[in-house]
């Protein structure tokens, strides 16, 4: 969920004028104030948070390791607001068994961390949010479960949430990767419900979950670990798509497979497929150069939009 | 640009892979043991069959248009409660049965150790029938004063109040005590929630009252939400007006919640002299009603608003001998899925009005648990607690929770409808479980010794009972397994600790004290218990409350609440023996 968000911060600063002056609107603390704005709304109307602990201790794992290692790495403290929304998307979706603190220790330093050691040209390949929780469901299924219910089950913050999703989503111009990975849901999974005689409507119905929401909104379309070009984006997509319905088949099969692949098969499909993706892309050229004259590229959708302040350290590291 | 040198990068690396490995090392648990972990001080030893206690539960069977979910919402109705129902002054137990023909079984303790059948002989058997429905449980209470307890069947169906003629027949008065309501309750409480010196009743509902799970005329019977869930039947307090009949003032007394109650216990939570219900609701958070003068209940903002889980049953008890009853309510835990957690609350009414929860580490995860119940097992003054668990155990080898996983993702509109749920067909939901035994290390919080003090069973546990049933100063635990055997664990203790049990005879029409509560006082250990009038999961425990004191030869004071109001003192009582008090007269 982070990473989208700083996509979003690489978009060029907005103006807008007021009383004659013209005032900078950095998409960065909208999207800040916008995951902040979910955070405070689940917590007060459904308290999905679980105990305020466990936001201190996200939030303070993240940016403390983005601190550290980004000094280490590049003599510097960077900008840590990705951090914070790191932090708080590991606390949403994150779901410890007892008042266990630690999986938010670790999921903190290990989201951060892999955009520093798995890397590649300079970009890490996975998507950090993504990365922390899909390994510590692997590693640790017996201690550690991913948000599953629904933030009261009711329309209206279904409504609410994919109406700012889209929004920021059409504001970033991965648009089309969200809407990609709805349709190929929507159709795998009717196809997979139709082959196996079973009803299609519990099929689709995770897609209106909230760990659904942010993933579709915000995960998969993380403009630091996407690839270049519409058309590879929505190739991606659909791929990742078809990597979940399998993963789905399987697990209808009865497959002895790992907790995770049936728990969150989305996450693990962006696991599998969004490293590699990645990696190739890379591997076909050098990243377009990311500075601020450089003209809005309907492909690269965050990056070429970078203003020179966002062109810091902190962006190509990726959050 | 990163500055990036081989140690550089060894520097971020190095951690980076300590911290996965660290991580796969932790789903092990705790990185150090716990200290003396194997000094459990007791042993239990599975003896019902060997002492005559033959029950199986079975399951009910409804509608076929909700057969893809059938596995679910049949998966309750084993239930255990204890009574001396013939005034001999061994404890009896009753069990119900929850499929149309399949009979409750109240059984006789002989005092000889063994148990004899004998539902069908005093009317208490046949209770599950087409017309009135399936048994899910009963409570045992001297509703009409004459010195014998009577019984509340609750079920899917109509509620059933048997009145005890002469502790060999009872006679169902359901009709004149204006109780033939179709209630879907899954549980019932009585207690004096007015003072007036008789037995009121409180019953839960889970489906909707207009529901009748084998006539159905529509599918649409599930809950709306699986966390802010309201949309199930309302709960009624029933008044004893003192002449064979009840009167409902639900509504007036303000504590008709149509959350989806799976449990409630009563107790004078905020020591005003009143006692207040507990309810452990699924889907919804838990809610606390606090007595104002017995004139209505006002729903408390207790910090339980704050964490909505699946609650399933309420047990109380005095977890850290502070005199105060504490609350340990049952959730969902399923290994990579969910982990709602069990709640251990902490009362901290009387001061602030709230309860903190402090379930922490092994005593948080029981597995999809159900009832519980606090009691000191090993007699060192501190509680045990006993846990029930498994929710459907099937084919071992094919799972609900995929689909499970599905469904509660889902927008409310669809799962409501129980016909849109994913078929379960054979699967399993988090079956095959086992019971947890956990013992206080105090500050180290509880261990859960289950294994090393014989509980290997792995049934779906659904109600848990403890009594003194062989009279000797030592809790026995009896199980009611879903669909399954009922067990009975003898307790073994290993050591000669002390004991102090107390029976307790009201004088002013509740006569087996139900709502009472004792507080013990012995050097600095401390202990409060209360006479249930239902607590836990469908269950019921002995109405003789037992305190382990350890080494202590004497207990220097006990402090006893009456339900009446009055408080009693006693000093200087001998150890190792049953004292019977008996309420002061007005």
């Amino acid at each position: 969920m982070s990473e989208s968000i700083s996509g979003a911060a690489t978009a060029a600063p907005r103006t807008a004028s007021g009383g004659g002056q013209r005032v900078a609107l950095d998409p960065r603390y909208l999207i800040a104030g916008l995951i902040t704005l979910v955070l405070v709304v689940a917590q007060f109307r459904y308290h999905v948070v679980g105990g305020y602990d466990r936001l201190a201790v996200a939030l303070a794992a993240c940016m403390l390791t983005e601190a550290a290692l980004s000094w280490i790495d590049r003599g510097r403290v960077v900008n840590l607001q990705s951090a914070y929304i790191s932090g708080i998307s590991l606390t949403l979706l994150l779901k410890p068994q007892g008042g266990a603190l630690w999986p938010f220790v670790l999921a903190g330093y290990l989201a951060i961390a892999s955009k520093y050691v798995v890397r590649h040209r300079d970009n890490h390949l996975w998507n950090p949010t993504n990365f922390a929780i899909v390994l510590l469901l692997l590693a640790a299924p017996t201690r550690v479960s991913v948000l599953s219910h629904q933030w009261g089950n009711d329309l209206a913050t279904n409504l609410v949430i994919w109406c700012f999703g889209l929004v920021i989503a059409a504001r970033v111009r991965v648009l089309h990767i969200t809407l990609t990975y709805v349709a190929g849901f929507l159709a795998l999974n009717a196809l997979r419900a139709t082959l196996l005689g079973q009803p299609i409507a519990p099929e689709l119905a995770p897609l209106t979950g909230p760990m659904y929401q942010l993933f579709v909104f915000f995960m998969i379309t993380d403009p630091r670990t996407i690839v270049r070009g519409r058309g590879p984006q929505v190739a991606v997509t659909i791929l990742i798509a078809v990597v979940e319905s399998l993963l789905r088949l399987a697990s209808d099969r009865g497959w002895p497979l790992p907790t995770a692949f049936n728990a969150a098969p989305a996450l693990v499909a962006l696991w599998l497929v969004g490293p590699v993706a990645k990696f190739v892309d890379l591997r076909r050229g050098v990243s377009a150069p990311r500075t601020p004259a450089a003209p809005p590229s309907p492909g690269v959708p965050g990056a070429p939009l970078s203003s020179a302040r966002d062109s810091a350290p902190a962006a190509r590291v990726g959050r | 640009m990163s500055r990036r040198t081989p140690l550089r990068r060894a520097v971020i690396a190095l951690p980076f892979v300590a911290a996965i490995t660290l991580a796969f090392r932790l789903d092990q648990g705790p990185l150090r043991a716990p200290a003396d972990p194997a000094r459990p001080g007791f042993s239990l030893r599975e003896e019902a069959e060997a002492v005559g206690l033959r029950f199986r539960h079975r399951r009910p069977h409804f509608d076929a248009a909700i057969a893809n979910v059938e596995p679910h919402v049949a998966a309750v109705g084993a239930s255990v409660a204890v009574t001396d129902f013939d005034g001999d002054g061994w404890p009896d137990l009753y069990f119900t049965n929850s499929d149309f023909g399949a009979p409750n079984a109240l059984f006789r303790n002989r005092g000889d150790g063994t148990f004899e059948e004998t539902a069908a002989a005093v009317g208490l058997a046949d209770l599950n029938t087409p017309t009135d429905g399936v048994s899910m449980g009963s409570v045992w209470g001297d509703y009409d004063g004459d010195g014998r307890e009577d019984v509340l069947v609750y079920r899917y169906g109509y509620l059933a109040l048997f009145r005890n003629l002469d502790g060999r027949r009872f006679e169902d008065v359901t009709e004149a005590a204006g109780l033939r309501r179709w209630v879907n309750s899954n549980g019932a409480i009585w207690l004096d929630y007015d003072r007036d010196g008789r037995l009121d009743l409180y019953v839960t509902a889970y489906f909707r009252d207009g529901v009748n799970l084998w006539k159905l005329t529509s599918t649409r019977i599930m809950h709306d939400s699986f966390e802010f869930a309201k949309n199930g039947g309302p709960n009624r307090l029933f008044r004893n007006l003192g002449d064979g009949r009840f009167e409902e003032v639900t509504d007036r007394l303000g504590v008709g919640s149509t959350r989806w109650t799976l449990a409630a216990a009563a107790a004078d939570f905020n020591e005003d002299g009143w006692i207040d219900i507990y309810l452990a609701n699924d889907y919804g958070p838990e809610e606390l009603y606090l007595n104002e003068r017995g004139e209505r209940f006002r729903l408390s903002t207790a910090g339980l608003e704050s964490e909505s889980k699946s609650g399933m049953s309420v047990s109380l008890g005095d977890a850290f001998n502070r005199g105060r009853l504490d609350v340990f309510v049952t959730n969902i835990s399923a290994r990579g899925y969910l982990f709602q957690n069990n709640n251990l609350r902490v009362n901290r009414v009387p001061d602030d009005g709230r309860f903190r929860n402090v379930a922490d580490g092994a005593v948080a995860d029981a597995g999809w648990a159900w009832g519980a119940q606090f009691g000191d097992l090993n007699r060192d003054g501190v509680n045990e607690l006993f846990v029930t668990n498994g929710f459907i155990s099937a084919d071992r080898s094919e799972s609900y929770w995929y689909a499970m996983s599905k469904v509660a993702g889902a927008n409310a509109r669809l799962f409501e409808d129980a016909r849109s749920w994913p078929a379960f067909g054979n699967a399993s939901l988090s079956g095959f479980e086992r019971s947890r035994v956990y013992l206080s290390r105090g500050v180290a919080g509880w261990t859960d010794v289950a294994s090393q003090v014989g509980v290997t069973d792995e049934y779906d546990g659904r109600a848990v009972a403890l009594a003194d049933l062989s009279n000797r100063g030592v809790l026995d635990v009896i199980v009611a397994n879903q669909n399954q055997p009922a067990l009975l664990y003898r307790n073994h203790p290993d050591s000669a600790n002390h004991w102090i049990s107390f029976k307790l005879v009201g004088t002013r029409g509740n006569t087996s004290a139900i709502g009472a509560e004792v507080v013990i006082e012995a050097g600095d250990h401390r202990q409060r218990r209360v006479v249930d009038g239902g607590m836990g999961f469908a269950s019921q425990n002995d109405r003789r409350l037992h305190f382990g004191l350890g080494d202590r030869e004497w207990v220097d004071r006990a402090v006893i609440h009456w339900p009446s109001g009055e408080r009693q003192v006693l000093s200087h009582l001998t150890a190792d023996r049953l004292h019977t008090i008996t309420e002061p007269r007005r």
